[in-house]
């Protein structure tokens, strides 16, 4: 099999024998760019935050950490991404997430208990919450996409209306007043309170990695049946090796994070029990992760194997052509919207059980975390291009630099003047790379205005600023060179 | 090359009008369209020509007139119809998404899939190399977006794509405008293909030399109306050009 899947040539459209070492792999380059970029943040926050070795950043508790703050936002971004691949944009997000969460808080702590009589802290209370809050989520977000699809009132507007009108339902419904503490089997989808442990952790990740490698080895068979050329043995083994090993040291560094003495002690004592001498646990994968994992293989099987999927991705690259092939392109933009509107309900979840009460500020400013989520992830604004991992992985980017900077002491108001920054930079990267006729213009906006800005940060706030975004600027250079070609 | 034009005609639309906020733009035109044949449509900017045909594929629904496909009564009122038709159109504007491959253009709307209902790329890739194959073999570039492909095989795409999915009735609107003179010839042939095998084209175009070229008969439209309808033998270019600019019928010598 692997002889005849190496000999192109035979095959009509083959191409001849391939140059680079990166090239053979063919990996996505910009998702290079993008893990580059990322290691290199993490590598300065490690080395600041006390050196390689001694360092606080890359340590179990704060990629732990890290990992459950941007979950809510992460889940919002790969329905951004579907968003924006059709060429709409959605700004009420935020306040979306607020009603799913009042709707939950509400059904949960006052309608469930009221009207169905059930005892508080009843089995049931948090699937039905849930459950009203995907569909309060889906609905809205099905009439957005209805006004947009159908009424032709463009996405920025009904977005920019929704943003003021589902904040204050929310605020309507609770009468703003924080709503909790929410059901114990709700909250513990909120992060450290429902992990997995260790034993299932691995399990989990060893799944989680043979579905990798089937999906590689399927992909690949599929392509030596129909008799198109396939990458090198070799290359297919390095991408599959890089996978299982991203995977399993992930799952790793969250089964490492051990559960504090005296947390393991409370519990026990709770419980009614002793603890042996010298027991430990770990947390390992919060189930909050999981549901951002399974959310986003979802997320890219519709992208990638379904026709809705393919329907996105053709309407964003021109609709007409689209129209025309006979694709409904009207009720494509209302699922497009519902499934943005359930996935805000997941968020609302994830964000209202971490914070254990509903509270009327949440998911404050979110739709503009999860639209720079999404376009530093590669998305592009005039549609048709995106990607779900891209979008996780700026959500990810995002959240290290805000909490990296908050660990060196960075002040608040700088914190997100170089998150916003960051945010244009990666764009004005990507345009330089995908329109050769504006990149003097971008090397020139290097020159003039970002190094100038940098050079200021630097008084400010010195050794920081200057550290990170120019060798980011290097690595994502160098790598999205061919990315975006 | 002569036409049998005695039996029924593939197509025939029977005095179709249609107006835009008071402006007619297409008004009571009636044509047809034989198995084998090529009728050039012909006319300025504005004629109606494109309108017409888009009524045809569904784009625009007529608001008088019928259309008849082989004979019998055809409603045709989105895309979707006239595929079940076997009308197929080829856009001016090379109706295809930029930043998918050929084969998901090719099958964008009719997408193989497999027993679970995903997307087969593989055998929509397998399908796509093999009608390729046959129309342009020269053609070699599957895995990339169809941004990166020349203005002709772009449009080896796009009639790859009627062909695969058993056009009877092809409609090809400017078919050459963007092409090179070396594509323009490979257009042309595949056009002398299709003929071979029975399909009826309509071909919208602005240059005369194309028309007489490629077609049996043109139809000259002007300002929404049909000026007529002459077989390509019986007229020269002199007169086509009468016809789209005064909108006038050629004078019979004898007849």
């Amino acid at each position: 099999m692997a002889d005849a899947a190496n000999e192109p040539g035979q095959v009509p459209g083959a191409i001849g024998p391939r140059r680079s070492f990166l090239e053979s792999l063919e990996v996505d380059t910009r998702l290079l760019g993008m893990i580059g970029a990322f290691a290199l943040i993490c590598l300065v926050f490690q080395i600041w935050t006390g050196g390689l070795l001694e360092g606080r950043f890359l340590t179990p508790r704060n990629v732990f950490n890290l990992t459950i703050q941007t979950v809510s936002v992460a889940i919002m971004a790969t329905g951004m991404v579907f968003v924006i691949v059709t060429r709409h944009i959605d700004l009420s997000v935020g306040a979306l997430l607020a009603t799913c969460s009042a709707v939950m808080a509400m059904v949960q702590t006052q309608w469930v208990p009221d009207l169905l009589g059930l005892p508080l802290g009843h089995w049931a209370i948090a699937p039905l919450a849930i459950l009203s809050g995907l569909v309060a989520g889906a609905l809205i977000g099905a009439f957005n996409g209805w006004l947009i699809g159908y009424l032709l009132i463009p996405s920025f507007i009904v977005t920019l209306g929704g943003l003021f009108v589902w904040r204050n339902v929310a605020w309507l419904i609770t009468d703003g007043q924080t709503i909790g503490p929410l059901d114990e089997t709700f909250r513990t989808l909120g992060g450290i309170g429902g992990t997995l442990g260790e034993g299932a952790s691995w399990a989990v990740g060893l799944a989680l990695t043979a579905g990798a490698l089937w999906a590689l080895l399927s992909a690949r068979r599929a392509k030596v049946a129909h008799g198109f050329p396939v990458k090198p043995l070799w290359a297919e083994a390095a991408v599959g090796l890089l996978t299982a090993l991203g995977i399993l040291g992930f799952v790793a560094i969250l089964t490492a994070y051990e559960i504090p003495a005296r947390v393991l002690e409370r519990d026990a004592a709770r419980a009614g029990t002793v603890l042996p001498e010298g027991f430990t646990a770990a947390y390992g994968l919060p189930l909050s992760v999981l549901l951002l994992i399974v959310v986003a293989v979802g997320m890219t099987v519709i992208a990638r194997k379904t026709r809705l999927g393919r329907y996105i991705f053709a309407t964003g690259g021109n609709p007409d052509a689209a129209e025309l092939s006979g694709v409904d392109t009207r009720l494509l933009t209302v699922k497009v919207f519902a499934l943005m509107g359930a996935l805000c309900a997941l968020s609302a979840v994830v964000a209202s059980a971490r914070l254990t009460n509903h509270t009327n500020d949440i998911g404050t400013l979110d739709e503009l975390r999860v639209i720079a989520a999404a376009v530093i992830g590669g998305t592009a604004l005039a549609g048709g291009f995106g990607t779900i991992y891209g979008a996780i992985l700026g959500a990810v980017i995002m959240q290290s630099l805000q909490s990296g900077m908050a660990m060196v002491g960075v002040d608040a108001p700088l914190q997100n003047m170089v998150v916003g920054a960051v945010l244009v930079v990666a764009v004005a990267i990507d345009i330089a790379y995908r329109r050769p006729e504006v990149r003097r213009e971008v090397l020139r906006f290097f020159g003039f205005v970002v190094a100038p800005c940098l050079a200021l940060a630097f008084l400010v706030s010195p050794a920081f600023i200057a550290l990170i975004i120019p060798a980011g600027l290097i690595v994502g250079l160098v790598f999205y060179r061919r990315g975006g070609a | 090359m002569t036409v049998d034009r005695t039996g029924t005609p593939l197509v025939e639309m029977r005095n179709v009008s249609l107006s835009f906020g008071g402006v007619k733009a297409v008004d009571d035109v009636s044509v047809d369209l034989f198995p084998g044949e090529v009728v050039g449509l012909l006319g300025h900017n504005g004629a109606g020509k494109s309108t017409l045909i888009k009524i045809l594929s569904g784009a625009y629904a007529a608001d008088a007139g019928e259309i008849h496909v082989n004979g019998e009564r055809a409603r045709i009122e989105n895309p979707r119809d006239a595929r079940r038709y076997n009308i197929e159109t080829i856009y001016q504007t090379l109706a295809l998404a930029d930043n998918l491959d050929a084969a998901s253009n090719l099958f964008l709307g009719r997408e193989l899939t497999t027993r679970l209902g995903f997307v087969d790329d593989a055998r929509m890739e397998a399908e796509t190399r093999a009608i390729m194959g046959r129309l342009n073999p020269n053609f070699r570039k599957f895995s990339d977006p169809v941004s990166a492909l020349s203005g002709g095989q772009r449009q080896s795409v796009a009639i790859a794509r009627a062909v695969y999915f058993d056009a009877r009735i092809l409609i090809m609107d400017e078919p050459t405008a963007a092409l090179g003179p070396q594509e323009t010839a490979m257009v042309a042939e595949l056009i002398g293909e299709l003929k071979k095998d029975g399909i009826g084209i309509f071909l919208i175009s602005h240059d005369i030399h194309d028309v007489m070229d490629l077609c049996d008969r043109v139809s000259v439209m002007k300002n929404g109306k049909l000026v007529g309808t002459e077989d390509v033998g019986d007229v020269t270019d002199d007169d086509i050009l009468g016809m789209i600019i005064l909108g006038k019928k050629p004078e019979r010598a004898a007849a």
